[in-house]
């Protein structure tokens, strides 16, 4: 299987890879600061704050099981609004510019 | 099936059936010895299964992107079930259920890491991996920066990491399979390699994909089904069942003993309480942080799991397969809470602790209990199910390790450094199995040789060798246009070696003169200090004992002093040994007398060391070609141009 050669420079370049790569990156990282600023809290309000942690809030459950719980619920949530956007957005950009990536420059 | 497959095929049953004879010679096992066969019939079955699947997976199994990828057929849903195989380890099922029997809160604190560990691998890892990766960590680095040496670096990091979590889960798998059924250390741990071989050689990553899935399956069915049975009493009410646990007196009593003097002012429902709030287990936040950093870093390091992206078919489906893995591991994890509390309540941490007192027996303990208890028929044929799954646990975390550093010997070494990647298919896939027949061998040798070590702290070192080696230099190559072999070289070596000397001189290791002062402690007891009262020592304490029982009239009283004696004998035998063990001794492996730090987990220092030292390396070396093909892989890891396509059957 031999792979046709092609002008990367200029498929990088080219305005719509610099339009995924702005979009995807801001996104991205943006997403990974987020989740984990949200999750260090976990550890650092169990250490230090650990009477709001103790607070009971339903019968038994405290603030603290809450906000574990609530872990899980935003790690998924950062999952599907990740894999909602990659697939509506930056799949169809990738797809258009793989589509002309030959062209592009050569 | 060709000659040799069917031969080890047949060794790997007959182990089965030298199982059984062993089994009659257990003692103290969990399972009672009238239900032995059932139980074995239950381990029979499974075991069958995985081997009749590694038979099928064999015949497909001829190219090396069938050994090493499963041919990039896998779908992503069924990566997803592969994923959670793969890293749900004996640690985490039996480990997190066994802490949060103990302790609680803080147990279930480990929980969460371990899912948003995921959120790294989906954002930053997988879909780039897979676009621009072959078969192993080393084809990432090797993109851009020097082949040879980024191969070496990359195979000496993925067969460090893959040893040390090897080891551990090796000598975790022996421990409980004894626990449990009562098989002999060393006969475990061949079975669970000689197991673990037969899928890798055979059947490659195909087989080891079918075996994860099976086992992620079963491993669910079973918390579901053990969680249905705690959690059903209370109506499926979260409140509820929450109070049941903080009233329960086995609760109060056990957070009663952990917090041991401050106790002693709580009302019971105070106490119980407690159990829901943090601090009984995790003391130090630096070290919490430290453990924390490895986590979220690390999995997305660990070379068995990067290697599962390579098996299918595109970057969408890998992204499919995280999600799918996400809600699996994370879903298993809020079980875990369940069967963790349940266990508390049903069972109870003294039961618990009695056969191991890292709480491992927590989940299969509870298992029996809601069969209908040691004596009944469905108790044990439960106990036995969350053995075997336990068992399937082990050999899948296994024999994906097997595979991770098999491909990394083979692959980057043989392959790319040694035969400068011009070795023929036959040639690849025949080193491909040697490598795994070799790293098998010597993973059986090194668990059975590490027989009552203390490996609990290797799965940590390998989570912050792999965050501080492997995943700067995979992130750095990926997202930073100016890095390079200079960088990636120096940053693999020194974040490990700095994530290994952190732990030598860490409480980790064991440290002969505090060990002989607690046993003196023990035996001697302590002086009156800081207007704490002084502590009888248990010689002290079995002399007034003995006078009491020569004194003591009503048979209730006697059977009490009975049982402290007999209890306070054996801490006196348990320290005696102590003392004999490190008679002469002064001083740790490295030669230290105490540690010199007190973090457990080097997350903290070796992580922030490792990026470092990719970017210096970087900034101090030229490196033309890393530049140059930065547009192309930085293209290509975007847009899955020329990725690796999948074999077609």
């Amino acid at each position: 299987m031999s792979k046709p050669q092609m002008n990367w420079a200029a498929i990088d370049a080219d305005p719509r890879f610099q339009a995924l790569h702005k979009k995807k990156s801001g996104f991205l990282w943006g997403l990974m600061i987020f989740s984990m600023v949200y999750y260090f809290l976990l550890p650092i309000m169990a250490a230090y704050f650990k009477s709001v942690f103790d607070t009971k809030i339903w019968g038994p459950i405290n603030f603290g099981l809450l906000f574990a719980l609530s872990e899980f619920v935003v790690a998924w949530g950062i999952a599907i609004i990740y894999a909602k956007r990659a697939n509506r957005e930056f799949d169809a950009m990738a797809e258009e510019i793989v589509k002309d990536a030959h062209k592009i420059g050569g | 099936m060709t000659g040799p497959m069917k031969k080890l095929l047949s060794a790997g049953l007959g182990l089965g059936t030298a199982l059984a004879s062993f089994g009659a010679f257990a003692a103290e096992a969990g399972v009672g010895d009238s239900h032995r066969t059932m139980t074995f019939l239950v381990f029979a079955a499974i075991i069958g299964v995985t081997l009749y699947i590694t038979y099928w997976a064999a015949k497909q199994t001829h190219s090396t992107s069938e050994f090493y990828a499963a041919g990039r057929s896998v779908s992503g849903v069924q990566n997803g079930w592969a994923i959670a195989g793969d890293y749900l380890s004996a640690a985490s099922f039996l480990g997190i259920a066994g802490l949060i029997s103990l302790y609680g809160y803080d147990g279930f604190m480990y929980s969460v890491g371990f899912l948003v560990a995921y959120i790294t691998v989906l954002l930053v890892i997988a879909e780039p991996c897979r676009n621009i990766g072959k078969y192993t960590l080393g084809d990432i680095l090797a993109f851009r920066n020097n082949p040879k040496a980024s191969k070496t670096v990359a195979a000496l990091s993925t067969i460090t990491v893959s040893t040390f979590y090897l080891i551990a889960q090796m000598v975790g798998g022996g421990v409980l399979i004894k626990t449990l059924v009562g098989i002999d250390y060393e006969v475990s741990v061949a079975v669970v390699g000689v197991l673990m071989l037969s899928y890798v050689v055979f059947g490659g990553m195909k087989a080891t994909t079918w075996v994860q899935i099976v086992k992620a399956v079963l491993l669910v069915a079973a918390s579901i089904l053990l969680v249905m049975f705690v959690w059903a009493p209370y109506g499926f009410s979260l409140p509820s069942f929450l109070q049941g646990v903080v009233d329960d007196p086995k609760v109060q009593a056990q957070v009663a003993k952990v917090l041991g003097d401050s106790a002693a002012n709580m009302t019971p429902e105070q106490l119980g309480q407690r159990f829901l709030e943090p601090g009984l287990l995790l003391k130090d936040p630096l070290d919490q942080l430290s453990l924390g950093l490895a986590l979220v870093l690390g999995t997305a390091g660990l070379p068995h799991i990067l290697m599962r992206f390579f098996t299918v078919p595109t970057a969408q489906e890998a992204r499919k397969s995280v999600i799918w893995a996400m809600g699996i591991i994370g879903g298993f994890y809020v079980l875990t809470l369940f069967l963790g509390m349940g266990a508390a309540t049903l069972v109870g941490a003294g039961k618990i602790t009695a056969l191991d007192k890292g709480g491992n027996m927590a989940a299969p303990l509870l298992a029996q209990f809601v069969g209908g208890g040691p004596d009944s028929m469905l108790g044990n044929f439960f106990l036995a199910f969350v053995a075997a799954v336990a068992f399937a646990t082990i050999v899948a975390v296994v024999a994906g390790l097997v595979l991770a550093s098999a491909s990394a010997m083979a692959h980057d070494i043989y392959v790319g450094v040694i035969r400068g990647d011009h070795a023929t298919p036959e040639e690849q896939v025949r080193a491909a199995r040697v490598s795994s027949i070799i790293v098998g061998v010597v993973s059986i040798i090194l668990g059975i040789l590490s027989k009552g070590q203390n490996v609990a702290h290797l799965v940590g070192l390998a989570f912050a060798v792999a965050a501080s080696s492997n995943l700067p230099a995979v992130v750095l190559t990926l997202y930073w246009k100016r890095c390079n072999t200079g960088g990636v070289v120096a940053g693999m070596l020194v974040g490990a070696i700095t994530a290994i000397a952190v732990v030598m001189v860490s409480p980790n290791m064991t440290y002969p003169l505090a060990k002989i002062a607690d046993a003196n402690k023990v035996l001697n007891g302590e002086p009156a200090k800081d207007g704490k009262p002084a502590k009888p020592g248990a010689l002290e304490k079995l002399t007034g004992l003995q006078a009491k029982l020569a004194t003591a009239i009503e048979g209730a009283d006697k059977e009490k002093l009975t049982k402290d004696i007999a209890a306070t004998e054996k801490a006196i035998k348990g320290a005696q040994d102590e003392l004999k063990k490190f008679e002469g001794q002064t001083t740790s492996i490295v030669g230290l007398e105490k540690p010199l730090i007190k973090l457990k987990n080097p997350g903290i220092i070796s992580i922030p060391v490792g990026f470092l030292m990719v970017i210096i390396g970087s900034l101090l070396y030229r490196d033309k070609r890393a530049e140059e093909m930065w547009d192309e892989l930085y293209v290509r890891q975007n847009t899955g141009i020329h990725a690796e396509g999948a074999v077609a059957h």
